[in-house]
């Protein structure tokens, strides 16, 4: 790290996490009516008597992060690190601990807010506003957020409702919209690497363009290379546990021992 | 474990934040707060509730017609029940009883709709809670707002059967703004209510369909509440009067239909208009706001 000289200032702290997601009705055994009533009238008792199964997604995970980081999050499918990355954004409430952050971390990505019925146009500006966006900054943007999709590349389809667009130029568009803003801490979900090779090379510049303006990244990927070439630091984490946290060398030497490569 | 060397080894995480001014994430913030942020998020609201409205009938061939023919629809099917079959039309001539009851069911579902939406305004759209940051109470001020908007274009289905039936333009139809400003705060506030109970107990969804029928069936829809329980203890009339469905359609038939004036009106129906309106929207939005940081948990 060069600004190792300088002084660290922590923008995202988190104490001791623990994230657990409840799931109604996925009480092992049959999902017959008689077993939804009992659980209805064990509704005194606990949890687990009611049919409400948890899912401790994330156990007590501590780490600091400081501004100037890019910090890549590995492990294995299922490890947490997508649910870690929505607990930082403060979109999943915590269990027990806490995150602190400095302003308001954002997660790429804004596919839940669009619409399929609705014209490309308009999903721009809704999935804009959505990221809280006002319209005037929409409106400065608009061009270079179609221009970057490249949808228009094929005649005028930005008119056209995103039903109509292939899995890929969908995928593109809700990738220029999600990358249109500017953030403090940003959070990119691996997902994001869509399309063609051609906008894959376009919006990983756009990933490098938003890390220097953003104060710390959080990268998820199962992708060791791209981890390599943005992160300094790695969190690995296994079965919602952090099992290491270090330099991107030391971790991913570790890691890949593990996964066997 | 290698973790970094760290300048602030030993430092216990809530001191460490306090001193770089970090804040605790996806805290609830203050009400006062609450409202200046949910005011930012207002063109996302309004953006929000057009977009769901227009995506609605955006497969169908006649598109944005439907919006218009579905209330004409309504209305026809419970003119033919109601009005035809079973007569209900007791003490009205039928001038004014076809648009009395075309007002009815159209503010009735009014109401209907944004309660069916506010339970799922939350437990529906657990992707964009999850992926989003924003006063989760933009979303069932949206569902009312695109549930108002829908109103509006029943409303011309609505001038156009009153003007057919003889009930002219006047400077009563004036009253219909405040009527709708009240009967939305109201509505508001109920789905907001409503999305936070369907947020932790989602079978709100299936159970709601019947609560609100029985409430339609109980605030003279389709017939009218005195000259029905003639006979009946004086009580129950009063209590189905002034439940709030029935005084916003009263209040509605009142500024709209000439020959329905004010003796069908019970005592101070602005009062309790307002009243209604005032209590549910305030209590619905600080019962709301009480559990924002909890939505988007499973």
């Amino acid at each position: 790290m060069a600004e190792q000289q300088t002084e660290l200032v922590p923008t995202v702290i988190a104490d001791e996490l623990h994230i657990v997601y409840r799931v109604n009705g996925a009480k092992t055994g049959k999902g017959s009516a008689t077993a939804a009533l009992s659980r209805i009238v064990k509704r005194g008792s606990d949890d687990a008597a009611r049919g409400v199964r948890k899912v401790h997604a994330v156990r007590g995970v501590s780490f600091v992060a400081y501004r100037g980081e890019a910090i890549g999050l590995i492990g294995s499918n299922g490890s947490g690190k997508s649910t870690l990355l929505r607990a930082i954004a403060g979109l999943l409430p915590a269990e027990k601990g806490k995150v602190y952050t400095d302003g308001q971390p954002s997660l790429l990505g804004v596919n839940a807010a669009l619409m399929n019925d609705l014209t490309g146009e308009r999903n721009v500006i809704l999935g804009g506003l959505a990221m809280g966006m006002s319209r005037e900054e929409i409106k400065e943007r608009y061009q270079d957020i179609v221009d970057f999709s490249g949808i228009n590349e094929k005649g005028d389809f930005i008119t056209l409702p995103m039903r109509t667009y292939s899995s890929g130029m969908a995928a593109r568009l809700r990738f220029s919209i999600a990358a249109a803003k500017d953030h403090d801490v940003l959070m990119i979900d691996e997902a994001l690497a869509t399309g063609d090779r051609k906008f894959q090379k376009r919006s990983e510049e756009r990933i490098r363009e938003l890390r220097k303006e953003a104060g710390t990244v959080f990268l998820v990927s199962h992708n060791n290379k791209s981890i390599r070439d943005t992160c300094n630091r790695v969190l690995w984490l296994e079965r919602g546990e952090l099992r290491m946290d270090g330099p991107t060398e030391e971790v991913l030497k570790e890691y890949e021992k593990f996964t066997g490569k | 474990m290698s973790a970094p060397p760290s300048p602030h080894e030993g430092l216990p995480a809530r001191q460490l934040a306090a001193k770089y001014g970090l804040s605790v994430s996806g805290a609830r913030p203050g009400l006062g707060e609450y409202v200046r942020q949910l005011w930012g998020r207002r063109h996302f609201i309004l953006a929000f509730s057009q977009a769901k409205l227009t995506a609605q009938y955006s497969q169908a061939k006649l598109g944005q017609l439907w919006q218009v023919v579905t209330p004409l629809l309504n209305a026809a099917v419970y003119f033919f029940i109601f009005g035809v079959i079973l007569e209900a039309d007791r003490g009205m001539p039928r001038e004014v009883y076809i648009p009395f009851l075309v007002t009815g069911v159209f503010v009735f579902t009014f109401t209907q709709s944004s309660v069916m939406a506010g339970v799922r305004a939350i437990s529906g759209n657990l992707g964009l809670v999850r992926a989003l940051h924003f006063p989760r109470a933009s979303l069932p001020i949206s569902f009312s707002l695109q549930q108002l908007q829908q109103l509006l274009f029943s409303m011309v289905v609505l001038f156009a059967v009153s003007a057919g039936f003889g009930s002219y333009p006047d400077l009563s139809w004036l009253l219909i703004v405040p009527v709708l400003a009240l009967q939305f705060l109201f509505n508001t506030g109920l789905a907001l209510i409503m999305a936070r109970a369907g947020s932790k107990t989602p079978d709100l969804a299936q159970l709601m369909p019947f609560v609100m029928r029985t409430w339609m069936y109980a605030s003279g829809v389709m017939f009218s509440i005195p000259i029905m329980l003639e006979g009946k203890p004086q009580w129950v009339a009063n209590v189905l009067q002034w439940n709030p469905a029935a005084i916003f359609m009263d209040l509605m038939r009142f500024a709209l239909i000439d020959g329905y004036g004010s003796e069908n009106l019970p005592d101070h129906v602005w009062a309790a208009a307002g009243g209604w309106a005032a209590l549910f929207a305030v209590g619905g939005f600080v019962y709301f706001w009480k559990a924002e940081e909890r939505y988007g948990r499973g």
